[in-house]
């Protein structure tokens, strides 16, 4: 047993920790934007497809203009379609979002290994590191926070910004409105449809970015399906942070944590570690049984702390079309 | 057939054949030599000519577990439910006809019965899993599903790595072959199992017979059509609902089996090959009708075999046709949608005009 707790003992290490949060950008920008467009009432199920052709396109632009910058706008235009075609189908044309989003997901991923197969393999063009300065000079919270890359930083901005406009503005209390309740935020004068084909289509624009993260920054380069199963695994942050940008946040710096501690018990428990992470998929389903046990949640009500912890309430509407009558 | 009934079966086909020319051009090959080469691969040129028996035994082999998933899936979404936890019942079928294979010794009908037998259960519990899930927990069978799969493919990980582990080398390929009294028998030379193709032809007559001739199915597409109202009509809609997850699971079990005992012969880390969620969009494109499910199955298990020959004879990604796979489901959705909507405004303009 001692090599589990040597491999617990060498997650409270700065350097591990710095590198969890540089880790954690692709997939911090694709769950805020999975959360926006969920809240918004709409389930942008293609993510593990779209985000890993929005990854290619993001490296084979800036790969052919040698311009690193230019891949993030790429990436993110391939996440805006594939979210626009999500929302049109099911708005305009009444398809299932589901079923658009999964046949999305099952096309991007093939598309993404057939145009970039020439691309395996082709030298990366990576994110050039940039320490704030003085900031990155503060013991810990440098080091962890503040010496890594324009990408990571913004990460953790977007992150902040997305909790700051759903909770803290009117459009934001409208966007919970729509996903909530349509009907009674189309009563007040909201345009319910055009707003969702907006935050589909910002939702798109972050995980496209997500997307380009890996490949520019976090895995650098491209190979066959690089991010596969990242897009489901963000499915399944977004619902264990109960739809709330802050709580899935800490859930993917948690699922960061998870994979550095997988690859610390390696050596001594293969097996084991080979497991471990896919422990967010039984910790989403778990999230979901608790919203509906009434026993445990009437426990809960005791300890409010706890509940808000605990509880993840899918947004009333979500999944579903909303028309005019 | 009326015409915009023609219109919309030609519409998605149209769309496919320009974006697959479009991509091979981008690739650089002439249109023609791949499709002559995935048909080759799969069933010979011309059409079940000079293939292979082997070739076309694989087509045969992967086209079993499809068809099988598809006619679960049939009657999941005539339940009304996304069961995208139809690979994790695909794996948990194959874990559970592997721990017979591995495990029972008895001759060999009845070995291979019990193979199938612990497929159809060992799927049909993780598919009431999801179900339960869903009607005792509330827990969307979306996320239910996809959360279990998951699950299932870390138990294979787990078992090929530890406790089924090769005798010897320390390998993440799989485990040992199977003794040869459990594998499904095969005609000489090809891995063909007439059993599993009969076993799957079955599983697609019962359930188009379901849907054509039981009460039972009429219940269910009650229940999957409005759920209250079939509620309030007295049909315990949460035991139809369960229903449906263990009847898809326990076909989906089977199709398990079939991968394990009749194509891989071992249990192996992608042992579902994503079959189920293949079967998800022959669903989806067969519209939910039974027999529809064959040709159209065989088709993607024909891509699925010849495409594997495109890389190397022509030098283009063999992933072409799971793209064209994906463009088809998706236009032709839409050609239904852009119906839809036109069915929709004639009905509103001729309210209009009344």
């Amino acid at each position: 047993m001692s090599g589990f707790w040597n491999a617990l003992a060498g997650m409270l290490d700065t350097a591990t920790i710095a590198s969890i949060v540089a880790g954690s950008s692709g997939l911090l920008f694709a769950t805020m934007g999975e959360t926006i467009s969920e809240k918004a009432g709409v389930i942008n199920l293609s993510i593990d497809g779209s985000m890993m052709l929005a990854a290619l396109a993001g490296f084979v632009v800036a790969f052919q203009t040698d311009t690193v910058w230019l891949g993030f706008p790429a990436a993110a235009a391939v996440g805006i379609v594939a979210a626009w075609i999500i929302a049109f189908g099911n708005i305009r044309l009444g398809l299932n979002q589901v079923a658009v989003g999964f046949v999305l997901f099952a096309l991007c991923t093939e598309l993404s290994r057939f145009l970039g197969s020439s691309y395996v393999g082709r030298p990366p063009v990576g994110v050039p590191a940039w320490d704030i300065p003085v900031l990155s000079s503060i013991p810990f919270l440098g080091p962890v926070l503040f010496s890594h890359n324009i990408v990571v930083y913004l990460s953790l901005l977007t992150v902040i910004a997305t909790y700051i406009y759903m909770y803290w503005t009117r459009p934001g209390l409208e966007l919970q409105g729509i996903g909530e309740r349509p009907d009674a935020a189309h009563s007040r004068g909201v345009a319910v449809n055009r707003m969702r084909y907006w935050y589909t289509a910002l939702g798109g624009a972050l995980i496209g970015i997500g997307g380009a993260a890996f490949t520019l920054d976090v895995k650098l380069g491209w190979s066959d399906r690089p991010i596969r199963n990242f897009g489901w695994i963000v499915l399944a942050i977004v619902i264990f942070g109960g739809w709330h940008p802050l709580r899935a946040a800490i859930g993917v710096l948690l699922f960061g944590a998870l994979q550095a501690f997988a690859l610390n018990l390696q050596p001594e428990f293969p097996s084991f570690s080979q497991v471990l992470p896919s422990i967010p998929f039984p910790a989403m389903i778990l999230a979901l049984v608790i919203v509906n046990w009434k026993a445990l949640l009437k426990w809960l009500d005791r300890y409010p702390w706890l509940r808000a912890i605990l509880r993840s309430d899918p947004p009333g509407a979500i999944g579903t079309r909303f028309e005019v009558s | 057939m009326t015409r915009s009934r023609l219109f919309d079966l030609l519409l998605p086909g149209l769309v496919v054949v320009v974006s697959a020319v479009a991509l091979l051009l981008l690739a650089g090959t002439n249109p023609w030599d791949p499709i002559r080469l995935i048909v080759e691969g799969s069933i010979g040129w011309p059409p079940f000519g000079a293939g292979s028996s082997a070739k076309v035994g694989d087509t045969v082999m992967v086209w079993v577990p499809i068809a099988l998933a598809s006619a679960g899936l049939i009657v999941t979404f005539a339940a009304g439910m996304w069961n995208i936890g139809i690979e994790g019942q695909i794996i948990m079928g194959a874990i559970a006809a592997a721990f017979v294979a591995r495990e029972v010794t008895a001759p060999r009908p009845l070995l291979i019965l019990l193979t199938i037998v612990a497929g159809a259960v060992g799927g049909l519990l993780w598919g009431l899993l999801v179900g339960l899930l869903r009607t005792v927990g509330g827990v969307n069978e979306i996320f239910g599903g996809l959360g279990l799969d998951f699950v299932a493919i870390s138990l294979t990980t787990y078992l090929i790595i530890d406790p089924w582990a090769r005798t010897g080398v320390a390998s993440t390929s799989g485990t040992d072959v199977f003794a040869d009294a459990a594998i499904l028998p095969s005609l000489a030379g090809s891995r063909l199992s007439p059993l599993a193709v009969v076993i799957a032809l079955l599983a697609i007559a019962g359930v188009w017979l379901l849907f054509r001739g039981t009460l039972y199915g009429l219940k269910l597409k009650a229940v999957g059509a409005n759920r209250p109202s079939a509620f309030l009509l007295g049909i315990p809609t949460n035991r139809f609902l369960l229903g449906a997850f263990m009847i898809c699971g326990a076909l989906a079990g089977i199709a398990g089996t079939s991968q394990a005992t009749g194509f891989h012969f071992k249990l192996i880390p992608s042992i579902s090959g994503n079959y189920g969620f293949l079967a998800i969009l022959v669903v989806l494109l067969a519209r939910f009708r039974a027999f529809w499910v064959i040709p159209i199955s065989f088709f993607f298990a024909m891509i699925a075999v010849g495409s594997s020959q495109l890389d190397l004879r022509l030098d283009v990604n063999s992933t072409l046709g799971g793209v064209l796979q994906g463009v088809l489901v998706l236009s032709a959705m839409f050609g239904l949608g852009w119906a839809g909507l036109r069915v929709q405004r004639r009905m509103a303009e001729e309210e209009a005009s009344t």
